[in-house]
């Protein structure tokens, strides 16, 4: 068994209610465990269902998921030593406080109780909630509501932590002062973070995993998913104009109403020569993660499956 | 050990402190619901019921606050998600179960207070009376709390949690013979009262303290059949309760 790595093997759930329909559908990967793994998808993709296979919270219906050699289902009590967990509809307990609710949780992971109160101070101001720490929760915005969840798992000495969409719902300074904490974070511990904004994955992510409809469709950083795609460059042209012939490339409409080209680096040069000269507006920028994205999940089937 | 205190304090603190601290009106209710049938059963008996009211406010007393539990174990789960935040985490279910029916006592510790004070003032039982009426309310808690556990684990919709909740503290709390002697309910359904385990706490309460005369068999029987009730439902929580979900 691997250690240093999140290992899935065949991994496959089938809720009972579900009518045969697969959430999670034969998922195989192996990452290391360290860092930030990003898993990205649409709705209903299975990025929650494989979240709470990993952090212990459900059975798996086949297959099987090892972290740094501990098996999710044997070996649970173990991993549960070191995993903390933010659910994706977690919120915060409206008749306590912010630090109550960290307080709370470090007594339940068996910290003292003085050192729980120190930890959850320092947590809390960490995350910029200093002045907000003996407020009840139910008069805090739910942007810091949210922080104050974040804050749980960042005062636990867990080394696996879990968060389910945690900056959903924040705005966006909000958003990046989380983005810093979690890349501090992630310097000593591996982070599992599931999101739907693309941007972050990309930002924050040393692997990213993406999803679709229980079919893990791509793997891997973001110039091995690049590698799946035939054409690495992109160019986003913004004015009304005559496009050059393409010798090599794939023109599309991006989702903006803007015409997009797929290509390669240098026709990509080539292009962007003769737009120059045309006079047109128009950026080059390698594919990111949104192209990379759609991609993968329009060849394997396009729609929400929810 | 030690780390097991610290679980247990954490689902007492989140159960019940804090809300008791931050939220002193909820304590009215846990005062109020057990008290007040004890006070209509004793105006409408002229005061004849007083002892059985009282001890019947002790039944209810415990078996709610197991009902309490399978509310609020539902509420946290389905509402909050705090049960797989705990799951995920060293915390076990037998600390954090613990913790949480211990609130639901902490809750009911106003209510007790009043009700110790009426029993020692109407009822005066001597110290074997008192242990004999301990157990009976120990056994009821437990039991309660084990179905009420069993059922916040199976419970996906709070609504239908809390409404399942009353209409098994009516049925097993209210509508059977805790709070006045078994012979006041009409033969015929005196055998429907005898299907629900708070019958025979009943009994035994009323039967130790000498408001119901009884025998011996049927002492025996009672405490029998109580005893097998409440190891059943703690077996079945044990075997199961799902705390990883399914």
């Amino acid at each position: 068994m691997p250690k240093g790595m999140l290992l899935c093997e065949s991994l496959t759930k089938v809720y009972r209610d579900s009518k045969g329909r697969k959430a999670l559908d034969s998922v195989n990967f192996e990452v290391p465990s360290h860092g930030i793994f990003s898993l990205i998808g649409m709705n209903g993709a299975g990025k929650t269902t494989l979240v709470r296979i990993l952090a212990t919270q459900l059975e798996p219906t086949a297959g099987r998921a090892t972290i740094d050699g501990l098996d999710v289902i044997s070996d649970a009590k173990k991993i549960r030593e070191r995993v903390a967990c933010i659910p994706q509809e977690a919120r915060t307990i409206p008749w306590m406080t912010p630090k109550q609710t960290v307080l709370s949780y470090l007594l339940w992971r068996g910290v003292g109780y003085d050192e729980a109160g120190r930890k959850a101070t320092e947590a809390l101001a960490e995350i910029g909630l200093e002045s907000q720490v003996d407020l009840l929760n139910r008069r805090l915005s739910g942007g810091t509501k949210r922080k104050a969840l974040v804050a749980t798992v960042l005062s636990s000495e867990a080394d696996i932590i879990f968060l389910d969409e945690p900056t959903t719902g924040l705005d966006p300074i909000s958003r990046q002062e989380l983005w810093t904490s979690l890349t501090k974070l992630a310097e000593h511990r591996f982070l599992i973070l599931t999101t739907h904004y693309l941007e972050e994955a990309e930002r924050l992510a040393n692997v990213i995993g993406i999803l679709h409809r229980g079919e893990l469709v791509g793997i891997g950083n973001l110039d091995q998913l690049r590698s799946t795609l035939k054409y690495q460059y992109s160019l986003m042209i913004t004015s009304e104009t005559t496009l050059p012939a393409v010798r090599d490339g794939l023109v599309t409409k991006a989702r903006t109403g803007q015409t997009q080209i797929l290509t390669d680096e240098s026709e990509a040069y080539d292009i962007s020569r003769s737009l120059l000269e045309k006079g047109a507006k128009f950026s080059m920028s390698r594919v990111s993660l949104e192209d990379i994205f759609f991609h993968l999940v329009h060849r394997t089937g396009q729609g929400d499956s929810d | 050990m030690k780390a097991w205190g610290r679980e247990v304090l954490a689902s007492v603190l989140v159960n019940s402190i804090y809300e008791m601290k931050n939220y002193p009106v909820v304590l009215l209710n846990t005062v109020l619901s057990p008290l007040s049938f004890l006070i209509v059963i004793t105006f409408v008996s002229k005061g004849q019921l007083i002892g059985e009211a009282i001890e019947g406010g002790f039944i209810m007393s415990m078996f709610q606050s197991g009902m309490s539990l399978q509310g609020d174990l539902s509420h946290l789960k389905n509402d909050f998600k705090l049960q797989d935040m705990v799951v995920s985490s060293p915390t076990t279910p037998s600390a954090y179960v613990t913790g949480m029916a211990l609130g639901e006592i902490i809750y009911s510790l106003p209510a007790l207070a009043v009700l110790t004070i009426l029993a020692a003032i109407y009822i005066q039982p001597g110290l074997v009376e008192s242990l004999e009426l301990l157990a009976v309310f120990l056994l009821m808690f437990l039991g309660s709390v084990a179905m009420g556990f069993t059922l916040s684990t199976f419970s996906s919709d709070i609504v239908q949690s809390f409404a399942f909740s009353r209409l098994i503290s009516t049925v097993f709390a209210t509508l059977p013979p805790v709070y006045y002697p078994i012979t006041y309910i009409p033969l015929p359904f005196r055998y429907a009262a005898y299907l629900s385990p708070t019958t025979y706490a009943g009994e035994i309460a009323q039967s130790s303290t000498g408001l119901i005369q009884l025998s011996v068999t049927d002492v025996f029987l009672a405490w029998t059949i109580l005893l097998a009730v409440s190891i059943a439902l703690l077996l079945v929580a044990v075997n199961k309760a799902r705390w990883r979900d399914v």
